[in-house]
């Protein structure tokens, strides 16, 4: 064995100890509030507890088969994916549009990069609180009742999400974007491109490691929403603005913690279903800069 | 310790400097048709702010008959000092900054090593351990739910700092938007820094979270405000009104004062004074090139 391998080969086993001291505090986070719950939660989904939760019941697979097909969970799941649709397009065209907006040498442009990511300053609660008021039909502007309506409703709500997430979007588009080397944009210009085209070909392709994130980021917050429901509707009106979120909460406070802890596996599955489709058919398109390609 | 953030250039630095008349006048008002799109986009993102900050101040009954003006009626000043007072808010800002600060600081320090070890360190199943970072992305606290309140009550730790914050000491979308920018810095000064003798160490400190500073920074800020708007786990596990985060708080003060709902808005205003002087803080490193000094250095 050559003199260069057996180095190499210390070398690894050496990066292999700093890379298991610096993983370290990480996993034992995920190891205690995310792995080892998610395994319990999928035990817990095979009882199903008394009222008292003293006591649990062993009833096996035929819960999980039962809760999954019923139409509390199908309701629940059919809203959630509702609120996705409702909130991450329209979320992230939004926040492209104020980033590209303010992405310009101007006198006085911090003020409206101020202006864009002021949202961030708003929590949920007061968002909530915000269009609780200019979506009701006495003291706000619109002259119908959304948020009683079951069939706006959750459009209803979703206004007050896609503009409390567009602050954080703007932030990180406009991030992305000043990271792209103004020499490229430079030669592009001088090379007689249009603007648009500009956008097209040169920033867009540069732009979809930041705008992929966005994506998983916009659609893991829809599939999480539960305070702007909370606050706005309460889960109604007549239970079309409950997304599995909401259900899972209702059980965890005074339902059923077996039928909860399936429908948060449910939702566990739906979201990692969400997330993979969501990589695969973007990461074809994802351009991570010249040196890995 | 050099400051790698790339300041502004001022107009007259285009890509083609011109001295000719006509080209100046065009740019002139280039700039103004951009000054007059940006103002029209501020005024709609900035419409429910100014919306709810004339709410706060203007006296409710004079509001409303006065037709909801776009400006104050009757202003109330003292509005502010009433809700700080009457829903307790120094008590519930307090409780939110101190968990708010400890999740930060930890989610930082965990995100910077893990990423670190992604992007720079080989070790047997990096991708494998990649792709369980990145599940947690998909096992959020909404999920796990059930289990970590009993967890938490294992603990022992409802109603405590300890009980608010464990959850969210470490964070995947950190490690992945940390890492993203690890990957960014050119193989280049990797091998620069090795010649100089640096070690992982002196590398990460050196090299590694100055250039991706800007990266760090606004993970730091977006950290600090999801920890700040936290909602469905303090519902969770306060059970003592004591212990109440701001965001538990604010719609329990709204509701409770449903006839002067001026108050409720005054407080919703100043649970979010302090996230927008951060905001406004940390602008700079948000803003303007996350690799501009690595790349051009």
């Amino acid at each position: 064995m050559s003199r260069s391998t057996t180095w190499r080969r210390r070398r690894q086993v050496r990066e292999g100890g700093i890379a298991a001291l610096f993983l370290a505090p990480s996993l034992l986070v995920f190891g205690v509030f995310f792995f080892y719950p998610i395994g319990r939660i999928v035990y817990l989904g095979f009882f199903q507890q008394n009222q008292t939760r003293t006591r649990q019941r062993y009833v096996g697979v035929e819960q999980y088969a039962e809760v999954l097909t019923g139409e509390e969970f199908t309701e629940g799941l059919r809203t959630t994916l509702e609120y996705v649709l409702l909130t991450v397009p329209a979320g992230l065209v939004l926040g492209v549009l104020l980033a590209v907006a303010a992405n310009r040498r101007l006198r006085g442009i911090k003020v409206f990069h101020t202006i864009f990511s002021s949202t961030v300053a708003t929590s949920v609660a007061v968002a909530s609180i915000v269009w609780l008021v200019l979506i009701n039909p006495t003291v706000g502007y619109f002259e119908v009742d959304w948020l009683r309506d079951p069939d706006m409703a959750l459009f209803g709500v979703s206004l007050s999400s896609i503009w409390q997430n567009l602050g954080l979007t703007f932030i990180v588009v406009l991030a992305g974007l000043q990271a792209i080397p103004v020499e490229l944009d430079e030669a592009a210009t001088v090379d007689g491109m249009s603007p648009a085209r500009r956008f097209f070909t040169v920033t867009l392709p540069l732009l979809s490691p930041t705008l992929l994130f966005l994506v998983v980021v916009l659609t893991v917050f829809a599939f999480q929403a539960f305070a702007q429901i909370d606050i706005l509707t309460e889960g109604g009106p007549a239970g079309a603005t409950e997304t599995l979120v909401f259900k899972i909460f209702k059980q965890q406070q005074g339902g059923d913690v077996g039928e909860g802890s399936v429908m948060a596996v449910g939702l566990f599955a739906v979201t990692l279903l969400a997330a993979l489709g969501q990589f695969l058919l973007l990461e074809r398109r994802v351009h991570y800069g010249s040196d890995r390609r | 310790m050099s400051d790698l953030t790339v300041e502004p250039v001022g107009p007259s630095l285009g890509a083609v400097p011109s001295t000719r008349r006509p080209g100046r006048r065009r740019r002139l008002l280039k700039n103004a048709a951009w000054y007059v799109l940006l103002s029209a986009l501020s005024v709609i993102v900035l419409f429910p702010v100014w919306m709810i900050l004339m709410r706060a101040i203007s006296q409710p009954i004079s509001y409303l008959s006065a037709g909801q003006p776009p400006r104050p009626v009757d202003p109330e000043w003292d509005v502010f000092q009433r809700a700080f007072t009457q829903g307790d808010l120094g008590r519930r800002l307090t409780t939110s900054a101190v968990v708010t600060v400890i999740i930060t600081v930890a989610q930082v320090s965990t995100a910077v090593l893990a990423a670190y070890a992604f992007a720079f360190l080989r070790f047997p199943f990096r991708r494998t351990m990649f792709v369980v970072f990145m599940a947690t992305l998909m096992l959020p606290i909404e999920v796990t739910l059930i289990a970590n309140v009993e967890t938490i009550r294992t603990f022992g730790w409802f109603n405590s700092y300890q009980g608010l914050a464990a959850p969210f000491l470490a964070s995947a979308f950190g490690t992945f938007l940390v890492r993203q920018g690890f990957l960014g810095i050119p193989d280049d000064l990797r091998d620069a820094a090795e010649l100089d003798g640096f070690g992982h160490l002196g590398f990460l400190w050196n090299v590694a979270i100055p250039v991706t500073r800007p990266i760090i920074a606004s993970f730091a800020v977006i950290s600090f405000l999801s920890a700040w708007n936290q909602y469905l786990w303090p519902r969770a596990i306060v059970t003592r009104e004591a212990w109440d985060t701001i965001q538990i708080a604010l719609p329990k003060f709204a509701s409770e004062n449903i006839n002067e709902l001026n108050l409720g808005f005054a407080a919703a205003i100043i649970a979010a004074v302090p996230i927008l002087l951060i905001l406004v803080f940390f602008q700079r490193h948000l803003i303007r090139g996350l690799t501009a000094g690595a790349v051009k250095g």
